[in-house]
């Protein structure tokens, strides 16, 4: 049991939001959301990357003088070496970091980190393992159950797990995003800015099912770890992960802060998401060790 | 090219481990009957007594055998992993194939001496995630990911030295990052990197449309065969889905790797083995798979001819592809 204070991490935007966006959407989270930490970068795709490093510097500022903890997020898939440059260069400059990739790790060589989703550490050996290695926070794989959860945060005090958001389910060499509109990765016309929360991919005979981001691909039902907030929160999870959608993210922080402080019903949470606006329906598969696109009824 | 080249074949079954050897294998890869390797498939496998034989087997045959344990472990029972290492190590594998970077750790720290190569599972796709897993564990190999193109295998096959790299160059082709997948898990509840299954056929369902076979996983529709057209296995990935308005294959074709055009280049940057994917196909496919391969990798390594007509006709009446080899996708 722990009485510590559940944080909040507001993860990176993994879709490609026009700049004006972007910007209106962090200042608006510096201002306004109870979260206590801020991940910023360009998770999925390196070519999205120049448009964002100059409103990264301002956002950093921003989001500081709001109180906010800032780390930069790494790619999640890096292939070619200007790619790990880039990263290394970061790592250089002194940054927070988030490693989204076991390259990352490699360069940041024992310095203290915070892990994202992306790296596969299902048990307790793996854990110790990555806590020797400089990670202070830990954000484990989101189709990790509750079960494996609770063991992981007992052994460490580090263990984040993603709480809100299209469950991020794999990645690809390959751009699903410009394929679908017939083009190539390289000539790709930045196709997926059109999709604020990916593309919707249904099945053949229309239920939906995935939404595709460039070279990621996600889940329809967007996860919401409602229920299990306090069972989280007893285990010893230190954080709640955020991931963004385009409904308001102010307003999905306050609820999960009003739920982890035990203000709010898990029911009341739901039904407080659900006129968000969502992309998609509220599930927790994952966490109850079922398909991850399932929902436990209100 | 001086450096011996070796063929690496899939043993699902002590029958098809006899079988891959016989056809030529320089080594077979298998694992135990249970969740600790990602074909963890009902009727695949060997016990502990069946690995032991299929090591004598091997050995009195001058192969190699690999043993995989390639999942990542459950919380709270590692145990099962760990006692896995232990007894593939007392059995006297050549090589264990890992994926868990905390296996990993207990592999070496355990057997010191113990030759360990990395699962494409650990999808240590750049030269420094191999460095990473080299420099600390002494990883002797890595199953390079199925994604890249010969530009990249060249590249890191030079600096993962005197780190060895392995290749895939015939059978299933996974589209997604190895062991960062989650569509499985996501869709059924079982997945490779926790269940080492992927769209597992507990999950499939077929529904006869009257003019046409629809074929679901986890209850998600995945492919329509119209009356009279082979059905093939519905992996998820391989589905066709709609977006945008239009039907497709989203991800991937339903197509098969045969790399074999690329074996002189592939051998020639440097890489040490070709990787025979397929665990769980008959002992006729293997043997037929694992003699082809084998004249052609005899050949390359004498100067001979390849007869690129004989690989070719493997996957004759099927739909193959060199994958991202070729760098199709850029």
């Amino acid at each position: 049991m722990t009485t510590e204070r559940l944080s909040l991490t507001l993860g990176p935007v993994f879709y490609n939001w026009p700049v004006a966006r972007w910007i209106d959407f962090y200042n608006r989270i510096a201002d306004e959301a109870p979260v206590d930490r801020v991940c910023l970068g360009e998770v999925v795709c390196s070519k999205r990357k120049p448009f964002l490093d100059e409103a990264i510097l301002v956002t950093v500022d921003r989001l500081e003088r709001g109180g906010k903890e800032v780390v930069y997020a790494t790619l999640a898939l890096p292939t070619g070496k200007r790619e790990i440059r880039d990263i290394s260069d970061m790592i250089q400059a002194g940054y927070a970091i988030e490693a989204n990739d076991m390259a990352t790790v490699h360069l940041l060589a024992g310095r203290e980190h915070a892990v994202g989703p992306f790296l596969n550490i299902y048990n307790e050996d793996a854990l110790a393992l990555h806590v020797r290695l400089g990670a202070s926070r830990v954000c484990l794989p989101p189709e990790l159950p509750l079960e494996s959860i609770a063991l992981l945060a007992q052994a460490r005090n580090v263990v984040e797990v993603f709480a809100f958001g299209r469950p991020p389910l794999a990645l690809s060499a390959r751009c699903y995003s410009a394929r679908s509109a017939g083009m190539a990765k390289d000539s790709c016309q930045f196709v997926c800015e059109n999709d604020r929360d990916g593309m919707e991919v249904t099945t053949i005979d229309g239920t939906p099912f995935l939404s595709v981001n460039g070279i990621q691909t996600l889940g329809y039902t967007v996860t919401a770890a409602t229920h299990q907030v306090g069972e989280l929160k007893d285990a010893g999870v230190v954080s709640l992960r955020l991931s963004p959608q385009s409904c308001d993210m102010v307003r999905v922080a306050q609820i999960f802060r009003s739920l982890a402080d035990g203000h709010m019903t898990p029911k009341e949470a739901n039904e407080g998401l659900h006129v968000l606006g969502l992309p998609g329906p509220l599930s927790d598969g994952f966490l109850r060790g079922l398909p991850g696109c399932t929902a436990e009824a209100d | 090219m001086t450096a011996r080249l070796e063929l690496v074949c899939p043993a699902g079954t002590p029958a098809g481990l006899r079988t891959a050897v016989e056809a030529g294998a320089h080594s077979v890869y298998c694992g135990y009957r249970d969740e600790t390797n990602a074909r963890n498939f009902p009727g695949l496998n060997f016990d502990r007594a069946e690995m032991t034989d299929a090591v004598r087997f091997t050995h009195d045959r001058g192969a190699r055998i690999l043993i995989a344990l390639n999942t990542f472990m459950r919380a709270g029972a590692t145990d099962l992993w760990k006692r896995g290492v232990d007894d593939a190590v007392a059995a006297g594998a050549d090589a264990l194939i890992l994926a868990d970077v905390g296996l990993v750790d207990y592999a070496r720290r355990t057997h010191p001496r113990q030759r360990l190569h990395l699962s494409v599972q650990a999808a240590a796709a750049t030269p420094e995630a191999i460095a990473f897993y080299r420099d600390r564990f002494g990883i002797a190999r890595v199953v390079l990911p199925r994604v890249l193109t010969v530009e990249e295998i060249a590249r890191l096959t030079s600096h993962a030295a005197p780190c060895e790299t392995e290749v895939f160059v015939f059978g299933g082709l996974c589209v997604m990052a190895e062991g960062r997948c989650m569509l499985s898990s996501y869709a059924t509840g079982k997945s490779p990197n926790m269940t080492g299954v992927c769209s597992p056929p507990s999950h499939v369902t077929y529904r006869d449309k009257g003019d046409a076979l629809v074929a679901c996983v986890g209850g998600f529709t995945v492919e329509r065969f119209e009356k009279g057209e082979p059905a093939g296995y519905p992996t998820l990935c391989k589905g066709r889905f709609a977006a945008q308005g239009a039907v497709s294959h989203l991800f991937e074709d339903p197509v098969s790797l045969n790399a074999v055009e690329l074996l002189p280049r592939l051998a020639s940057v440097g890489v040490t083995a070709f990787k025979i994917e397929g665990r769980q196909r008959g002992r006729a496919y293997v043997a037929t798979v694992v003699r082809a391969f084998r004249r052609a990798i005899d050949a390359l390594a004498t100067g001979g001819r390849i007869d690129f007509d004989e690989l070719r006709a493997l996957t004759e009446g099927q739909r193959d592809t060199v994958g991202a080899y070729k760098k199709a996708w850029r």
